[in-house]
């Protein structure tokens, strides 16, 4: 299939960049970026909506809609916890100065 | 104007790679950290709004509930979790999106009416039932151990080892019996209860110091299950986002080994003695 090969390639290069993308981060970001990353996967949320939206019978819009739940509380809860945490670690830093 | 939609959603879905991109990046860096996740919802909202313009999508109801009630249980939780909780929080956030790319697939395959489905599509579809089914319940150990649910002590038996490979194999068979039988529910249900099984058995053998590294290392599988699912749903969207999570996390997970002086194998497998035994580790 032409459209597998193609997806296979963007795949790969994307990869590459992931592992580019991030090089020396200092201890206290561990756990925010891990949490933003964590909210990025929650991009799978697209494919909910998809598998929710189309007219593929009962089984499938309801699989579509849990989906779509689980989906969106990793999306919104990951960015919102991510930056309560970085909202913590910026007043830390100003309280040592 | 036949064209332009498509093309727009195209076009909107690379700018919001490119957020997640700048967003990662930015994200590694103390100063510009905040600005990076910023960037990256910005990125995911951009996502979601052009998905909904597909004209493929025709029934919102579903959606809509659907996005209602997790914004507020996941606004709710993110809210309210005191500040020595987040790493529970971030772990229970992960394996909600790891079964989130599970039932992606899975509802794929309710689509399947047709026994001449490429099998390498039915290979990718059992491939990411299996990831994000594992990440589910691999996350929901790892949190169930940093709050005391679970005993934090690694939970060993004689030839775990052996019964983990053992069971990852039969996933396999079944990815292989679904690839033959595609219309049958049996494999595709062999497949989730095995892997479901599997991440339980996977994380309750490591102890409750190295969760963090643990919950690291599943945050980059859920990213992998994302672009699985992409895979399946034929999403470039998907696909780019899931590896960058995927590859971005294995680097993380890398990084914090080494800043608590570990090695990623002797966090997964040092009790074991074995270096033979990577294969649960995906």
């Amino acid at each position: 299939m032409e459209s597998l090969i193609f997806n296979l390639f963007i795949f790969v290069l994307a990869c590459f960049v992931g592992f580019e993308v991030i090089s020396k981060v200092p201890t206290t970001l561990h756990t925010p970026l891990m949490s933003g990353a964590n909210a990025i996967s929650g991009i799978t949320l697209i494919g909910a909506l998809a598998i929710a939206g189309s007219s593929s019978g009962t089984a499938a819009t309801i699989i579509g809609f849990f989906a779509i739940v689980f989906a969106t509380i990793n999306v919104v809860g990951g960015f919102m916890v991510t930056d309560r945490m970085l909202e913590m670690f910026k007043k830390k830093k100003g309280d040592e100065a | 104007m036949e064209d332009f939609i498509p093309n727009f959603i195209a076009l909107a879905y690379l700018a919001a790679i490119i957020l997640f991109i700048l967003g990662l990046k930015r994200l590694s860096s103390p100063a510009t950290a905040r600005s990076g996740n910023q960037l990256a919802s910005l990125g995911m909202l951009l996502g979601v709004i052009v998905t909904l313009l597909d004209r493929e999508i025709i029934a919102f109801e579903y959606i809509l509930a659907g996005i209602v009630v997790g914004s507020l249980l996941g606004a709710a939780a993110a809210k309210k979790v005191e500040m020595t909780k987040m790493p529970e929080l971030v772990a229970v956030f992960n394996g909600f999106g790891g079964i989130a790319s599970a039932l992606v697939a899975l509802g794929a395959w309710f689509r399947v009416t047709d026994t001449a489905l490429p099998g390498a599509d039915l290979f990718i579809m059992g491939l990411s039932v299996l990831i994000g089914a594992v990440t589910f319940t691999g996350s929901l150990v790892a949190f169930g151990k940093l709050n005391g649910f679970i005993k934090g002590n690694a939970i060993l038996f004689p030839l775990q080892n052996a019964l983990n490979q053992i069971l990852l194999l039969v996933a396999i068979v079944g990815i292989g019996w679904l690839i033959l039988q595609p219309l049958e529910v049996a494999p595709i249900l062999l497949i989730s209860g095995i892997s479901l099984l599997l991440g339980v058995l996977f994380v309750i053998r490591i102890g409750g110091a190295d969760m963090p590294v643990v919950i690291s290392l599943l945050n980059s599988l859920s990213g992998i299950a994302a672009s699985f699912a992409g895979f399946v749903i034929d999403n470039n969207l998907l696909i780019v986002s899931g590896a960058l999570v995927g590859a971005a996390g294995l680097i993380l997970t890398d990084i914090m080994c080494k800043s608590m002086n570990r090695k990623l194998t002797s966090v997964l497998f040092a009790r074991f003695g074995g270096s033979g035994a990577a294969g649960a580790a995906g």
